[in-house]
C-alpha cells in the first residue's frame, strides 16, 4: 500500500517535467534573500570583520609575547615543536580566529530567525507552498554563503601574515568552512525554532557561541590539558575544524590526523542538520 | 469556495473558535466583523493551514486544510495583519521572491509582477528598499504579493488596521479595484464598522470565536427594524412617556418603541423616518423638545447581538524601518 502510493507520487514528480526545476526555485529565492540582505547590512558585515581581526592582532600579539618565550609560561610546547622555535603565536592562532568568524556568522545567522519570525517574514513564507525543508536548507545555504565570504576576507588577511595558500589548499579549507558552516547553521536554526522572544538571544551568546569558541582550542593547544576541559574540547565541533585548518594553513600537525578530522566534522554536519530540519519541520508557524 | 464545519480550536482553558459553521461562496466579498479578540485572525490563520484546528474541518478551493495544505496554499493569497515584506528588499525584490516561491511560470513572472504592481500603484517606488515605504504602502505592496500567483482566494486580516484615514479610503478603493480585476474570492476581518459596510457583500459578526449573525450589511441593519429617531420629551413624568408610546404603536411604520428608563427619551423605530417624521411629531404634539434620527449602523447591529458596543482597539502602526519596529517591540 506504502510502496504503492510512494510509487505513484515518484511518477507524478516524472511526469511534472518542471517540478525540479521549481523546486530549485524556491531553494534560489530563499538563499538568494538571504544573500541580499547580507551585502545591504553593511554594518553587519563591518562589524563581523573588525572582531576577529581585533582579536588576531590584539589578542595574537599580546600573548604572542609570552608564546614566543617558552620559558615564560609552561605548555606551550606544541606550538614549538609544531612549527619549530619559529612559528609565532599569532600564525597559530590564525586558523581558530577563522574559525572564530565562521562560529559567530553561523550560529548567528540561524538564530536570526527569530527576527524573521518577530517581523512576520518567516509567516509569509511559511503560508506559500513551500515546504519546511526547503526553507531549511535554503536557510543552510545563506548562512553557509555568509560565512565563507566573510573567512574569505580574513583569508586574504592571512597573507600578509605568511600564510602560504596553494590550490589544493585552497579547495581543503573551503570544504572545512563549509562543513563547520552547515553544522552551526543548522545548530543556530534549531534553537532559533525553538526560541520565541528575543530575549534568549544573549543566552544564546553566553551559553552557546562562547563556549563553542573557547573550547575549540582556536586559542591554546589542545595537548597537555586537565581531562575535564579535554571532554569539553572533544565534543565541541569547531575543534576539528579548527584541527584541520591549522593542518592545512600551518603546517601542524595538530591532536588528530586530518582524515579523522574531516569525518568527525561530516558527522557533525549529519547529526546536526538534522536535527535542525527536525526542529524547522515542527516549528509553529504562528 | 470556503467551507466550514463545527470548526473549534481550543488553547488550553481558552476557546478561540467555538464551533463555527460557514460557508462562503465564489466571487464574494465576506466580511468578517468583530471586536479585538474575537477569534477573526485565528479563523484565518486556520484556512490559510497555519494553525491546524481542535476538531471540525474546512475546506478552501474544494481542498481539505488539514490533508490538502499544500494545494490549500497554493490557491490562496494572504495578506497578514503586520506587513510580512522584508524591509531590506525591494519591493520588487519582494514579489520576485515569492513568484519564486508560489512556482509562478517564468514566462509569465515579469509581466505578472508589473501588473500586480500597477494595480496596487507602486509601479514608479518598485525598486525602492521597503523600509522606505510608509504604512499604507508597505499593505499594498503585501496585497499585490497575495495576487501574484492569481489565487482564487484571498485573505485580508485587518488591512487597515493603523492607517491614517486618508490611506484607509485609498485602500478601500484598491481593494475595490482588485475585486473587479482580479476577480477573487476575498475574506477580510476588520473591527471597522464603516469598513465591513462599503467593502463586503456579506457580513459574520464574530464575537468570543462564534458566528452571531450572518447576512448582507443592509439586511443586518434592516433587521433592526428600520430608522432610529429619539425624541426627548418635555414633559419629564413618567406617564407621559407611556402615553407617547400609547399613541405611536398604532401607526404601521412603526416597528418599536422603547421607552427609556433614565431620562425623558423615547426610542422609535420606524420605517421611512424623513417622510413620516412629521407624522410622529403631530401625533405627539407640543410634548417634544428635541428629535435625532439616524439610519441604523453596523454597531448599532453588534449591540443588539451582545450587548456591548466594538471596542475601539488600540492601533498598531506600521509605519518606519527595523529600527522603528525594534522600538515598538521594546516597547511591548
Amino acid at each position: 500500500m506504502l510502496r504503492e502510493v510512494l510509487w505513484k507520487d515518484m511518477l507524478n514528480m516524472k511526469i511534472n517535467k518542471n517540478f525540479i526545476e521549481i523546486e530549485l526555485g524556491k531553494l534560489y529565492a530563499i538563499w538568494l534573500r538571504e544573500f541580499k540582505v547580507f551585502l545591504r547590512e553593511k554594518s553587519r558585515i563591518v562589524a563581523s570583520t573588525f572582531t576577529p581581526l581585533l582579536w588576531l592582532f590584539v589578542l595574537g600579539a599580546g600573548f604572542g609575547t609570552i608564546a614566543t618565550n617558552p620559558s615564560a609560561i609552561s605548555g606551550t610546547g606544541q606550538i614549538a615543536s609544531g612549527g619549530g622555535p619559529g612559528i609565532d603565536y599569532q600564525k597559530f592562532i590564525f586558523p581558530g580566529i577563522v574559525s572564530m568568524s565562521i562560529i559567530f556568522s553561523s550560529v548567528f545567522f540561524g538564530s536570526y530567525i527569530i527576527w524573521d519570525r518577530k517581523f512576520d517574514f518567516l509567516k509569509s513564507v511559511m503560508v506559500a507552498p513551500v515546504s519546511r525543508t526547503t526553507i531549511f536548507i535554503g536557510k543552510t545555504f545563506g548562512g553557509m554563503t555568509t560565512s565563507l565570504m566573510q573567512a574569505a576576507i580574513l583569508l586574504v588577511v592571512g597573507l600578509f601574515l605568511g600564510i602560504h595558500y596553494t590550490p589544493f589548499s585552497i579547495v581543503l579549507i573551503v570544504v572545512i568552512i563549509l562543513f563547520l558552516s552547515f553544522a552551526l547553521t543548522s545548530l543556530g536554526l534549531a534553537i532559533g525554532s525553538y526560541m520565541e522572544s528575543l530575549e534568549g538571544f544573549q543566552l544564546i551568546v553566553s551559553f552557546v557561541v562562547f563556549p563553542l569558541y573557547f573550547l575549540s582550542g582556536a586559542l591554546f593547544p589542545l595537548n597537555n590539558l586537565p581531562p575535564w576541559l579535554s571532554i569539553l574540547t572533544a565534543l565541541d565541533p569547531a575543534t576539528y575544524a579548527v584541527d584541520a585548518l591549522r593542518n592545512t594553513m600551518v603546517g601542524i600537525t595538530g591532536k588528530n590526523p586530518f582524515v579523522l578530522d574531516i569525518g568527525i566534522l561530516l558527522g557533525y554536519v549529519i547529526v546536526l542538520g538534522t536535527i535542525g530540519m527536525l526542529s524547522f519541520r515542527r516549528m509553529k508557524a504562528v | 469556495m470556503i467551507s466550514i464545519k463545527n470548526l473549534v480550536k481550543t488553547y488550553d482553558s481558552l476557546t478561540a473558535i467555538d464551533n463555527v459553521n460557514l460557508d462562503i461562496y465564489d466571487n464574494e466579498v465576506f466580511g468578517l466583523l468583530g471586536p479585538n479578540g474575537a477569534g477573526k485572525t485565528t479563523l484565518i490563520h486556520i484556512l490559510a493551514t497555519l494553525i491546524k484546528p481542535t476538531t471540525g474541518s474546512a475546506s478552501v478551493n474544494g481542498y481539505d486544510i488539514v490533508k490538502e495544505s499544500s494545494k490549500v496554499r497554493s490557491s490562496i493569497g494572504i495578506v497578514f495583519q503586520a506587513p510580512s515584506s522584508d524591509d531590506m528588499l525591494t519591493g520588487y525584490e519582494n514579489l520576485k521572491l515569492h513568484s519564486l516561491l508560489y512556482a509562478v511560470p517564468i514566462h509569465a513572472r515579469e509581466k505578472r509582477i508589473n501588473d500586480v504592481l500597477e494595480l496596487v500603484g507602486l509601479t514608479d517606488r518598485k525598486n525602492h528598499q521597503v523600509k522606505k515605504y510608509s504604512g499604507g504602502m508597505r499593505r499594498r505592496l503585501e496585497i499585490a504579493r497575495g495576487l501574484l500567483h492569481k489565487p482564487k482566494v484571498m485573505f485580508l486580516d485587518e488591512p487597515t488596521l493603523g492607517l491614517d484615514p486618508n490611506s484607509r479610503e485609498i485602500m478601500w478603493k484598491y481593494i475595490d479595484r482588485l475585486v473587479k480585476d482580479e476577480k477573487v474570492t476575498l475574506i477580510l476581518t476588520t473591527h471597522y464598522m464603516e469598513e465591513a459596510d462599503f467593502l463586503c457583500n456579506r457580513i459574520g459578526i464574530i464575537d468570543k470565536g462564534k458566528i452571531i449573525a450572518l447576512d448582507s450589511p443592509s439586511r443586518l441593519k434592516e433587521s433592526l427594524g428600520g430608522e432610529i429617531i429619539k425624541i426627548e420629551l418635555k414633559n419629564k413624568e413618567e406617564s407621559m412617556k407611556t402615553f407617547v408610546e400609547s399613541i405611536l404603536k398604532p401607526y404601521d411604520f412603526v416597528h418599536k418603541v422603547e421607552v427609556n428608563d433614565e431620562e425623558n427619551v423615547v426610542i422609535v423605530y420606524v420605517d421611512n423616518a424623513s417622510r413620516n417624521l412629521p407624522t410622529i411629531l403631530k401625533a405627539i404634539d407640543n410634548n417634544v423638545k428635541s428629535v435625532d434620527f439616524r439610519s441604523p449602523t453596523l454597531n448599532d447591529v453588534f449591540l443588539k447581538y451582545t450587548g456591548r458596543h466594538i471596542m475601539a482597539q488600540q492601533e498598531d502602526h506600521a509605519e518606519g524601518g527595523f529600527m522603528e519596529r525594534y522600538a515598538q517591540y521594546e516597547n511591548k
